[in-house]
C-alpha cells in the first residue's frame, strides 16, 4: 500500500447554512488516499453536515469538493461506484433478511464483492436469513457497513458508527474499519469518542461550531497540550478551593482547569507533580476526596481547547 | 450497462416487504372481501314488504268495511285502529298510511318516503275496484330481476376502484414517505441507484400485484353472488391498470414532500375521504345534488368507477368510456409530472 501523490479527498472553504445557524463555517480538509481521518467533535459541531456534503448528499452553500480528482458536478455516476456510505441512524427495511438487503446494494454496483465475502467480514454468516428487525443494535450496525463495502469501494465514509453500542460491539466494528483499511482503502469517520479517533484514526481534525480547531495524528494534537498527563482531583465539601493561577504555578504544571469542584492539571511529569500538589493542598489545609491520573488524550485536548467536554457538546 | 438489476432487486424488496407484513394483505385483499359479503347481504334484493295501513274508527262507522275492501288489496294489510294509537303508529313507521273514513275519505301519509307513496296508491287502488272503478285495458304483470341491476352488482366494481385507491395511494404514498423518514431513501441516494429505478420498482411492484387483487374481488363477485362481466375482459384489465397507475402518481404526489408519516397520514386521508363519500362507491353519485355534479364527476375515483361499471355491466366499449378514462389518465399524468418536479429526494 503506498500513498498516491493526489489526495484522495479534497475540500476548500466548505460553507452550510441552515436558517440563522452557521453548521460548517469554512472547512478546508485533505485527506490522503489509504489514511483512516477523523472527524472528531461534540454533537451539533457539524461533522455530519460535513460529512454528508462530502458524501455529495447535502448540497453546500460555498466551497469546492473534489473526491479521486473528480468533482461531483458531471461525475455523480462514476463517483457513487466507488463510494461506499453509513449514514448515522438509518433503519433499512425491517422485513427482509440480512443476505436480501446485502444483495439489494450489491445490485447497484457495476463491480464488488459478492454476499458471502462482504458476510464473512462483518460477521453477520449465521444471520444470513434472519430479518433485519431482528438484529441487534451492534449487528444492524455491521449490516450497514456490510451494505457500504459491498460495491468495494475506494472510500468509505463512515458517520458515528458506534454511538450507541456496547464495547464489544463497538470492538468489532473498529476490527471491520481496520482491515478495510489494511486492504487500501481510504476511511472518512466521525465520531465523538476520543478513544475511537486514537485508536482508528492516522489523522484527526478537531471540529467545534463549524470550524475545525486543531489538526493531525492523535500523537501530535496530545503532543500539542505541552504536557502527556493528566492530573485529576476532588475536594472536599467546604473546602477552600485554591485558586488555578497558583495550582498552575507549581512546578511540572503546565494548566489548571476547575470545573466546580472537580480540578484537572496537565503535568509534564506525575511522579514530580503529585507529591508538589499535596503538599500545597497540605499547607492550605484543604482536603481531598479523590485523586486520579491518566495520559492526555484528545478529551483533555478539546477541553483544553473549549472548556467543554465532547461528550456534552 | 444493467439497469434492470437494481430494477428487479428493488422491485423483489417491494414485494418481500409487503407480502412479510399480514396487515398489508388484510387490507388489500380481506377487507374489499369482507365489505362485499357484507353490504351484499344487508342490501339484498328482497321481495317487497306487505303494505300495511291503518284505517280510523271514527264515530259514524265505515271502517269495517272500508278495511274490509282494502284487505281484498294485493300485498295490503288493513286494521282499525282509535286515531290517536293510528296517528302514533303512522309516526312510529309502523303503518305507511292512515285512511279516515268519510266523504272525502282522507288519506295521511308523509310524501317524502316512498313507502308512503307506494301504500297510498296501491290503498286507492283497492278501494276504487272495491267502489266499482273497472280497468278500462286487460294487463298482465311480467316481472323479473335484471341481472346487473341489483345492489350488489352495483358494489363490486366500486370496491374494486376504491381498492385500486387505497392501494395504489398507500403502497406508494406511505412507503416513500416512510423510506424518506428512515433515512432510508438518503442512504439509497448515496449508492449508484438512479432515481427512476427507485420510482419504476414500486409501479412494477404495484401492478404485479394488482393482478391478483382484481381477480379476487371480481371472481368472488361473480362465483358468490353471479354479477355479470358484459365487457370485454380486455378492456376491463386496461382500465383496471389505469386506475392503478393514476392512483399511484396521486400517491407519488402525496407523498412528495412530507417528513412524516403523520403528515403523510393526514394528507392521504384528506384526498381519500372525499371520494370514499362523493365519487359513487356506497351509492350513486347522482344522489348529490346537481351543483356538485360537475366537481364530482371530475374527481378521479368517479371516473374510474364510471369507466369500471359501464363495461362490466353495460359491456360498453373502450370508446364509449373514453371520457372517464381520460380524466383518470390525465390525474395521474398530471399527478406524476408534479410529484417529480417537487420530490424530496431525503
Amino acid at each position: 500500500m503506498s500513498a498516491s501523490a493526489a489526495p484522495a479527498i479534497r475540500c476548500s472553504g466548505l460553507f452550510k447554512r441552515y436558517k440563522d445557524v452557521v453548521a460548517v463555517a469554512g472547512l478546508d480538509l485533505e485527506i490522503r488516499a489509504g489514511e483512516c481521518f477523523g472527524l472528531l467533535g461534540p454533537n451539533g459541531a457539524g461533522k455530519t453536515t460535513t460529512v454528508e456534503m462530502l458524501e455529495g448528499l447535502v448540497p453546500r452553500d460555498a466551497g469546492t469538493i473534489e473526491l479521486l480528482g473528480l468533482r461531483w458536478e458531471g461525475h455523480e455516476r462514476e463517483l457513487r461506484q466507488c463510494l461506499g456510505v453509513a449514514l448515522q441512524e438509518t433503519k433499512l427495511a425491517d422485513r427482509l433478511t440480512v443476505a436480501e438487503v446485502i444483495r439489494l446494494f450489491r445490485s447497484f454496483y457495476r463491480s464488488g464483492r459478492t454476499v458471502d465475502d462482504v458476510l464473512a467480514v462483518v460477521e453477520l454468516g449465521e444471520k444470513r436469513d434472519a430479518w433485519v428487525e431482528r438484529l441487534s443494535g451492534g449487528q444492524r450496525q455491521r449490516l450497514a457497513i456490510a451494505c457500504a463495502l459491498v460495491g468495494d469501494p475506494e472510500i468509505l465514509f463512515l458517520d458515528e458508527p458506534t454511538t450507541g453500542l456496547d464495547p464489544q460491539s463497538r470492538r468489532q466494528l473498529w476490527e471491520i474499519v481496520a482491515s478495510f483499511k489494511r486492504g487500501g482503502g481510504t476511511v472518512v469517520l466521525t465520531t465523538h469518542y476520543m478513544e475511537e479517533a486514537e485508536r482508528l484514526c492516522d489523522r484527526v481534525a478537531v471540529m467545534d461550531h463549524g470550524r475545525v480547531i486543531a489538526q493531525g495524528s492523535p500523537r501530535e494534537l496530545i503532543a500539542s497540550l505541552g504536557a502527556e498527563e493528566v492530573v485529576e482531583f476532588a475536594l472536599s465539601d467546604g473546602a477552600e478551593p485554591p485558586p488555578e493561577a497558583a495550582l498552575a504555578a507549581l512546578p511540572g504544571v503546565r494548566a489548571a482547569r476547575r470545573d466546580g469542584p472537580r480540578f484537572t492539571l496537565t503535568v509534564a511529569e506525575v511522579h514530580r507533580a503529585v507529591p508538589t500538589l499535596l503538599a500545597e493542598l497540605q499547607r492550605r489545609g484543604v482536603e481531598l476526596t479523590e485523586l486520579v491520573t491518566h495520559h492526555a488524550t484528545l478529551e483533555d485536548l478539546f477541553l483544553s481547547l473549549t472548556g467543554r467536554h465532547l461528550r456534552d457538546g | 450497462m444493467s439497469y434492470w438489476r437494481p430494477l428487479i432487486q428493488l422491485t423483489l424488496a417491494r414485494f418481500r416487504e409487503q407480502l412479510r407484513q399480514p396487515e398489508v394483505l388484510f387490507w388489500v385483499f380481506g377487507f374489499p372481501l369482507l365489505l362485499a359479503v357484507a353490504l351484499g347481504l344487508a342490501f339484498r334484493n328482497r321481495p317487497p314488504d306487505v303494505v300495511r295501513v291503518a284505517v280510523e274508527d271514527v264515530a259514524g262507522g265505515g271502517a269495517d268495511s272500508l278495511a274490509r275492501a282494502l284487505g281484498e288489496g294485493r300485498g295490503l294489510r288493513a286494521v282499525v285502529l282509535p286515531p290517536a294509537e293510528a296517528a302514533r303508529r303512522l309516526r312510529q313507521g309502523s303503518v305507511a298510511l292512515v285512511v279516515v273514513p268519510g266523504t272525502p275519505i282522507v288519506y295521511r301519509f308523509d310524501s317524502t318516503r316512498t313507502e308512503s307513496r307506494i301504500a297510498r296508491l296501491v290503498a286507492d287502488d283497492a278501494l276504487q275496484r272495491a267502489l266499482g272503478r273497472r280497468d278500462a285495458r286487460a294487463v298482465v304483470d311480467r316481472t323479473e330481476m335484471a341481472r346487473g341491476a341489483r345492489y350488489i352488482d352495483f358494489l363490486i366494481p366500486g370496491l374494486l376502484g376504491l381498492n385500486l385507491m387505497g392501494t395504489g395511494m398507500w403502497g406508494m404514498g406511505y412507503a416513500v414517505v416512510d423510506a424518506r423518514k428512515r433515512r432510508l431513501m438518503k442512504r439509497l441516494m448515496a449508492s449508484p441507484m438512479r432515481r427512476s429505478q427507485y420510482l419504476l420498482s414500486f409501479i412494477v411492484a404495484r401492478l404485479v400485484m394488482l393482478g391478483p387483487e382484481t381477480v379476487v374481488l371480481i371472481g368472488f363477485g361473480m362465483l358468490a353472488f353471479g354479477v355479470p362481466m358484459r365487457g370485454s375482459v380486455l378492456d376491463f384489465a386496461g382500465l383496471v391498470v389505469l386506475g392503478a397507475v393514476c392512483f399511484a402518481g396521486l400517491g407519488l404526489l402525496t407523498a412528495s414532500r412530507a417528513r412524516t408519516t403523520e403528515t403523510a397520514n393526514g394528507l392521504m386521508n384528506l384526498v381519500m375521504l372525499p371520494m370514499w363519500i362523493l365519487s359513487g362507491v356506497f351509492f350513486s353519485s347522482a344522489n348529490f345534488p346537481a351543483a356538485m355534479q360537475p366537481l364530482i364527476q371530475a374527481l378521479p375515483l368517479t371516473a374510474l368507477n364510471d369507466a369500471l361499471r359501464a363495461v362490466m355491466l353495460d359491456g360498453a366499449r373502450l370508446g364509449a368510456v373514453a371520457v372517464p378514462a381520460a380524466i383518470c389518465a390525465g390525474w395521474g399524468l398530471v399527478s406524476f409530472a408534479v410529484a417529480l418536479r417537487i420530490f424530496r429526494w431525503s
